[in-house]
């Protein structure tokens, strides 16, 4: 009987996940800044993830951070620390929740939350000047496991 | 191990590429012979220990433009206001130099103390204002829009008269709730991006961030010619940017919000020279 209890609960668990897809940027649990699960159920693509970390419209990490390994893209900014071997300093959970929300880690920090949509001051839309509309994450959940995917492969 | 080794060379280069930018250069800066104050020691009051002008974050080619008024190009701009200068315009009949007379005489350090507050107006105001008071009510003239062609080549023409001056600014009084409020809003972490003046200007100038080597944000120089865009670019269009930069919902140019931290970042720079017009990337 406790057997068939424990089994409902697993499979109700693993139905609602497939069910809501996406954690929302609402909804994330931070522990000690990290986010254990993936935020889109799905796992990350590490070749998309660089991709938008280089790119400007996208995540512009390296406006920011540099990096030996994404030496190749121009520009890479000095406000950050250097991101060689964040894979091995930081666990997956750890840098989701960075990435997801870089507050929740480190106080106070410089460091944009990539996904989160409350608690602006004067949000814009977009680059534009003008008042938000609506509120989207700069990235989506699975942009972000697919950055993390992409972290999880500096190691020293 | 080869690879180890080759990573701390290139961690050590890296370093050591970073140390060198991280500080301002050590250029001094002096135009046609006259010699500009770039770097100061902070009052006590100031967040920073020293004050160095954006001229000293920026490239040696950007530099040269500004050591020598044939070479830069804001003076073609400059040389337009001196003409708007002499021109009779309105209802009334006038120009600029029949109330004022000669430029370099009746304009000689008015940039160096703005904005400052305006009993009349009843609050602080910026070079603008001012100017836009002798178009309407002197001239019967229509006002100049603010961070346009020919507003910023007036407040550029006008600012020249106090090049070499310090920047030395009246923050109290009836000034003093609009310093508060200019103080609170460049502490203030604007859009989605949550970034404030004092994120880019306070806590990382020298560094790079993306492209830009990031100076201590003062407005000394301005309007400043910007090679970017090739026009002379005012105060509060440079907030404007800045703002919108961190994706946020941004102010408009002449607004009481700009003109209160116009009134803060002026006093930020208290000592360094006035460089109008400046060059800038
Ligand atoms: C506006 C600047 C800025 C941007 C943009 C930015 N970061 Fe950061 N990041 C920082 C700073 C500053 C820190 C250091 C944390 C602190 O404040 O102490 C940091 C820390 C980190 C760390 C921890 C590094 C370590 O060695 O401890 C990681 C990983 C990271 N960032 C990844 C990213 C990624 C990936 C992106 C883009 C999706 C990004 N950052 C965008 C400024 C930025
Ligand atoms: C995301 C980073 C960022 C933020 C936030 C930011 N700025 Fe800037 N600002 C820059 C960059 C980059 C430049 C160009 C390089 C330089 O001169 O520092 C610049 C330039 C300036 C300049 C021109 C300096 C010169 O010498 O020509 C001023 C003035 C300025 N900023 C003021 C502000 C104020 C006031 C705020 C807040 C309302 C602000 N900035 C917020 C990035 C930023």
């Amino acid at each position: 009987m406790k057997q068939t209890v424990l089994g409902l609960v697993i499979s109700a668990v693993i139905a609602g996940t497939a069910i809501a897809g996406p954690v929302s940027p609402q909804s994330v649990v931070y522990a000690d800044g990290a986010v254990a699960a993936s935020l889109s159920g799905a796992t990350g693509d590490p070749s998309s993830g660089r991709e938008i970390i280089i790119t400007k419209g996208q995540g512009n990490c390296i406006a920011c951070h540099a990096s030996e390994a994404l030496a190749d893209a121009a520009w890479h900014g000095e406000v950050g620390p250097v991101l060689d071997g964040v894979g091995d300093r930081w666990s997956e959970a750890e840098l989701r929740g960075i990435i997801a929300n870089a507050k929740m880690m480190f106080e106070g920090t410089v460091m944009p939350s990539f996904y989160k949509t409350d608690g602006f001051i004067r949000p814009g839309d977009g680059y534009t000047g003008e008042p938000a509309t609506q509120i989207d994450p700069i990235l989506s959940a699975q942009q972000i496991e697919d950055v993390v995917a992409y972290l999880m492969t500096l190691k020293e | 191990m080869r690879h180890m080794i080759a990573a701390l060379c290139a961690a050590t280069a890296s370093g050591l590429a970073l140390a060198a930018l991280a500080e301002p250069d050590d250029q001094s800066l002096a135009v046609d012979g006259v010699e500009l104050v770039t770097e100061i020691k902070a009052s006590d009051e100031h967040p920073l220990d020293m004050l160095y002008s954006g001229w000293r974050f920026r490239t040696d080619e950007t530099q040269a433009l500004q050591t020598d008024d044939f070479d830069n190009p804001a003076f073609i701009f400059v040389e337009q206001a001196v003409d708007a200068w002499d021109t009779v315009e309105g209802e009334a009949g006038k120009s600029c130099a029949e109330c004022h007379g000669a430029v370099e005489e009746s304009m000689k350090g008015v940039r160096a103390g703005m904005p400052k507050w305006d009993a009349e107006a009843g609050e602080v105001w910026s070079v603008e204002n001012f100017v836009n008071r002798c178009r309407t009510e002197r001239m019967q003239a229509e006002p100049w829009k603010w961070d346009k062609a020919d507003m910023n080549a007036m407040a550029a023409l006008i600012g020249l008269q106090s090049r070499g001056m310090p920047v030395d600014v009246d923050v109290s009084g009836p000034a003093e709730p609009w310093f508060k409020r200019g103080e609170e809003m460049y502490y203030t972490r604007y859009g989605q991006l949550e970034l404030s003046c004092a994120s880019c200007h306070e806590e990382n100038y020298g560094n790079m961030i993306r492209a830009d080597h990031l100076s201590q944000g003062h407005i000394n120089g301005f309007p400043t010619y910007r090679l970017k865009n090739t026009k002379l670019n005012s105060v509060h269009g440079r907030f404007k940017g800045c703002i919108r930069d961190t994706r946020a919902h941004t102010f408009k140019p002449g607004s009481e919000e700009f003109r209160a931290l116009e009134l803060y970042v002026a006093w930020r720079g208290e000592g360094l020279a006035v460089e109008t017009p400046s060059v800038r990337q």
